[in-house]
């Protein structure tokens, strides 16, 4: 079986892949899914840290019960994030990340 | 056989990842996030977490992805044109994430001191002492101490640990669900007033 490190490694991994993206995309729906994988990631490492931490025979629970509620917040943003994305396009008729430059100093 | 399934939902998630990042159509990428979410949800499954691992699958694949493809189909962006990447952008793009994945690695290595934390199965008989903290007529005993099937009760582990020790935080969970779902419904009303203008 795959050992802790190898779990944090792919963590690690879609952890730097969603960063990447971040940077790059200009489109904001995509950056904002490239946020969601960063979270997924993060939450892989609290599941493998949860397996390998046995306590009293079974695994240490605490930390599923971090990602059920990282699960429950990530829902929540989407939502919110997705209807500022809405409204945002109805304001300005793009999501191109170029072209919204108003809070520019 | 467990390794073999280990590397190949690593794999599927580090190749939905590198897809989602790089596929030009925004439909395209929801569909290569939710290949790289099914490859987490089966190396969850992998680590004995069921529970977390269905509850990923059917809120990332089930609710959100639905929730982008119907923005993106409301927005109907198709039609965009390609954008052109500037070279300094990639350029950090391709760095910093580097950059954090050598320390993370560094980290990894140096973390442990070299001596690597033991993946212990679970089987019947250490179910069997593990059943012994819980009462006796309560389902995760009976599960953990079955004559013929015993398996481990994810769920009831989870929800036992959720109302014994984080209780307070589910309920503020509760009010932060009713705070979005209340701002979305005020974001997404139309307001009568013009909108500001931009600049």
């Amino acid at each position: 079986m795959a050992s802790l490190n190898e779990f944090l490694f792919v963590s690690g991994l879609l952890f730097a892949i969603g960063l990447a993206g971040v940077i790059i995309r200009r489109n904001i729906i995509v950056i904002f899914m490239c946020l969601e994988l960063m979270l997924a990631a993060a939450s892989l490492t609290l599941v493998a840290f949860s397996r390998f931490h046995i306590h009293n025979g079974l695994p240490d629970y605490n930390g599923q019960v971090f990602v059920f509620f990282i699960i429950t917040v990530a829902a929540a943003e989407v939502a919110v994030g997705l209807a500022i994305i809405v409204a945002l396009y109805r304001a300005r008729q793009t999501i191109n990340v170029e072209d919204l430059t108003s809070m520019r100093g | 056989m467990a390794s073999f399934a280990f590397y190949l939902f690593a794999l599927l998630a580090v190749a939905g990842g590198g897809l989602l990042v790089t596929l030009r159509n925004p439909v395209s990428s929801a569909l290569a996030m939710v290949l790289s979410f099914v490859g987490l949800a089966g190396l969850f499954i992998g680590l004995n977490a069921y529970f977390v691992g269905i509850v990923q699958i059917l809120v990332y694949a089930g609710a959100i992805m639905v929730l982008f493809i119907f923005i993106i189909m409301l927005l109907d962006l198709n039609d965009e044109k390609p954008a052109k990447f500037k070279l300094s952008t990639v350029l950090a793009g391709i760095v910093i994430p580097l950059l954090l994945l050598v320390q993370i690695l560094g980290v990894i290595q140096s973390g442990l001191h070299g001596e690597e934390a033991e993946f212990t199965k679970i089987d019947e008989e250490t179910m069997k002492v593990s059943a012994k903290e819980f009462p006796k007529e309560s389902a995760i005993y009976k599960s953990l101490t079955h004559e013929k099937s015993p398996k481990l009760p994810d769920t009831n582990l989870i929800g036992h640990t959720i109302f014994k020790s984080y209780n307070f935080p589910l309920q503020v969970m509760g009010a932060l669900l009713l705070v979005a779902t209340i701002g979305v419904v005020v974001l997404s009303k139309r307001s009568h007033k013009k909108a500001p203008t931009d600049s």
